[in-house]
């Protein structure tokens, strides 16, 4: 399985070189932000009050921001991230029993990563491949006509 | 001579393995010194097909699928590069009843070329609506747009016209074009399979759009959901750019327009559109009060036109062959086609673009052949997590906005979801509630905490208090009166059509005929 990049370590540095690239950007905080998890695999706490300084910001604003949308992080995820589809389509074609197996196999609920930080099991409602459900996202990687099974065998390969 | 082979790089045919399919391809062609330039077009939209791979030869393109990579050498074995008898060939998909019993004005071209080749798209028709659009003054592109009876395809239907007419009058020194591609729907795939499949189709709508309102910026929010279509369309917005369909050349030069990405953030309600403004402007995705309207004070307090993906794609079809060969489709109010998404446990699911009136029942049983599990339909979802639960006795109702709404529905994004008898739909009722609660902006209490005692509250219905059905009723009347935008106040949607259309499983049916007291 192709593993998403080593995040690299803080460093105010490239954080402050991330949020001057946008400069010249209209409503430049959801850009930041998506750069900045890019990078660093989640948004470091360290990053917030640059951000809010360099957009004219509170800390609290920036914060509320990074709160409020379930695809910013606070904290770095596992080493594969697994975003399964929970919503009605895929549900309809037996995405329950999938995300059961892959609960049952990874011994932590949906939402939460394994304690070895090797595979986060996260939640996701549609990723428009409705009539080829159930689906999820590997890492950034559509993977659709999931069976129980199937999930187990692709989460095998993500465990050490 | 080199062999064209189409093999498409569609969400749903990458996802069940078409990278691999198309390497295969290549290792076997070169392996028998076969020269093969493989297109990766969108997909076509039956996706029980995919992989489809395509090749074309003398007689036309000629389509085996689905298929998987391991399925290549013996196609390579049977001649598939020639266009050979095989199992999996189905000959010319186009002559599939699935793909001949629709019209496809807005997808007209998705499957069949390669999305990323400007070249393919004005051969097979594209640019000629801003051609048109270029011939014409500001005034009479919006007539044409009122004229066709388009309606806002993101769910609402508001007619995009007077919507155009509206951003157009509105005066400021900067006016923006937003694209709503947050197509958070289940049951949804249409915005998806035109930024992926046929992208520059969205850029000359929205070029079209600029001129019309005088705006030279657009926006398109894409969820973070679809990388693919996330990468499909910022190439083809680098291709148009250095083509001069975009930047300061842009609508021949009478207006610059540029278009720039903007990805989401998992967050559901930014697909409402002053959510999806917020969003763009940085902040927090809660829903904003109207008046005023985004068309007077939209994106940075300027006006804006703010419309779906399928409304703006619709728009280079109705400017080349004129508002009244769209007019012309469709019945009633509801005028042209929908791109509706079949999804769920059907057999053919997909996209099936046609026009409005062909009821539920034959979208159902007739194109889409039935549940794929083969076990009875029990329901269908229309319109997303926030559209109603259809029993088989609704399946006569058209597809038509007024329609659907008269049966306390909505056609929405026309996405159909089919579940099959094994669905409790009291389940299914606590799900939307829940939905609500995690998606809920949190700016209105009566999604805010709505959602979550509605969710309680079905809870102990499940566990057997039938006198919270009352309750249930209760809250859902005040989510959907008090709430400030569709969340809230359509969640009521599945929830009570799922009580009122299958009692049953709320064990209500059987709570009311069991005497309180036994007497023999």
């Amino acid at each position: 399985m192709k593993h998403r990049p080593v995040p690299n370590a803080w460093s105010a540095a490239s954080a402050a070189e991330i949020i001057e690239a946008h400069d010249a950007t209209d409503g430049p905080l959801l850009p930041i932000l998506h750069d900045l998890q890019a990078a660093f695999g989640f948004v470091p706490q360290q990053a917030v009050p640059l951000v809010a300084a360099a957009l004219n910001l509170s800390r609290a604003e920036v914060h509320g921001v990074v709160s409020f949308y379930h695809d910013f992080r606070s904290e770095p995820a596992g080493r594969t991230v697994v975003k399964l589809c929970r919503a009605e389509a895929c549900q309809a074609r037996g995405g329950r029993a999938v995300e059961q197996a892959a609960v049952a196999a990874l011994c932590v609920p949906m939402g939460e990563t394994t304690a070895d930080g090797a595979v986060s099991l996260e939640a996701v409602y549609c990723l428009g491949l409705c009539a080829s459900g159930p689906a999820a996202l590997v890492d950034g990687a559509p993977v659709a006509r999931l069976t129980p099974d199937a999930m187990v065998d692709l989460l095998r390969e993500a465990l050490p | 001579m080199t062999t064209r082979i189409y093999v498409p790089g569609d969400s749903a045919a990458v996802a069940v393995g078409a990278d691999a399919v198309a390497d295969a391809i290549r290792g076997a062609a070169a392996a028998v010194g076969r020269e093969v330039t493989i297109v990766r077009n969108g997909s076509r939209g039956l996706f029980e097909l995919e992989t489809l791979v395509e090749v074309e030869t003398a007689e036309g393109r000629i389509g085996y699928g689905p298929i998987a990579a391991r399925d290549v050498p013996g196609l390579a074995t049977a001649g598939f590069f020639d266009g050979a008898p095989h199992a999996k060939r189905i000959g010319k998909p186009e002559d599939l009843p699935f793909f001949r019993r629709q019209t496809r004005l807005t997808f007209a071209r998705c499957g069949i070329t390669d999305p990323l080749s400007l070249e393919d798209y004005e051969a097979y028709g594209g640019l000629a609506g801003l051609a048109r659009a270029l011939e014409l003054d500001a005034a009479a592109i919006v007539e044409q747009v009122k004229l066709s009876g388009l309606r806002g395809r993101g769910g609402a239907g508001f007619p995009a016209g007077i919507k155009w007419e509206t951003v157009r009058n509105a005066p400021g020194p900067q006016k923006y074009v937003v694209c709503n591609a947050d197509e958070g729907d289940s049951g949804t795939f249409a915005d998806r399979m035109i930024l992926e499949g046929d992208p520059f189709l969205l850029i000359e709508g929205m070029v079209i759009a600029g001129l019309a309102v005088g705006a030279t910026k657009g926006f398109v929010y894409i969820r973070s959901e679809y990388p693919l279509a996330i990468r499909a369309f910022s190439r083809a917005l680098e291709i148009a750019r250095g083509a001069g369909l975009l930047g300061q050349s842009a609508a021949g030069g009478r207006q610059g327009f540029e278009i720039e990405v903007r990805v989401g953030a998992g967050a559901y309600v930014c697909g409402e559109e002053t959510a999806l403004l917020e969003s763009l402007e940085g902040k927090r995705g809660q829903v904003r009060a109207k008046p005023p309207l985004p068309a007077h004070q939209g994106l940075f307090g300027r006006p804006t036109l703010i419309n779906n993906v399928l409304t703006l794609a619709a728009v280079p079809f109705i400017l080349s062959q004129g508002a009244q060969a769209y007019a012309d489709f469709g019945m009633g109010r509801s005028r042209g086609t929908m791109p509706i998404q079949l999804a769920g446990d059907i057999k053919n699911g997909g996209l099936f673009e046609t026009a409005f009136g062909v009821t539920l029942g034959e979208l159902i049983d007739d194109i889409g052949g039935g549940t794929l599990s083969g076990r009875p339909v029990r329901a269908a979802q229309v319109g997303g997590p926030l559209g109603a639960y259809f029993p088989r006795a609704l399946f006569d109702t058209p597809m038509d906005y007024e329609a659907f709404a008269a049966r306390g529905g909505l056609i929405g994004h026309a996405g159909v979801v089919v579940f099959n008898d094994s669905v409790d739909m009291a389940r299914q009722a606590r799900f939307a509630m829940e939905f609500c609660a995690v998606e809920s902006c949190g700016k209105c209490t009566p999604c805010r905490l709505g959602a979550v005692r509605g969710t309680e509250t079905l809870d102990r219905i499940a566990a057997g208090s039938a006198a919270d059905l009352v309750t249930l009723e209760d809250l859902c009347e005040t989510m959907q009166f008090g709430s400030l935008c569709a969340l809230g106040g359509l969640t009521a949607y599945p929830v009570m059509s799922a009580v009122k259309h299958f009692p049953e499983d709320f064990q209500v049916l059987q709570r009311q005929s069991e005497p309180a007291l036994q007497v023999d």
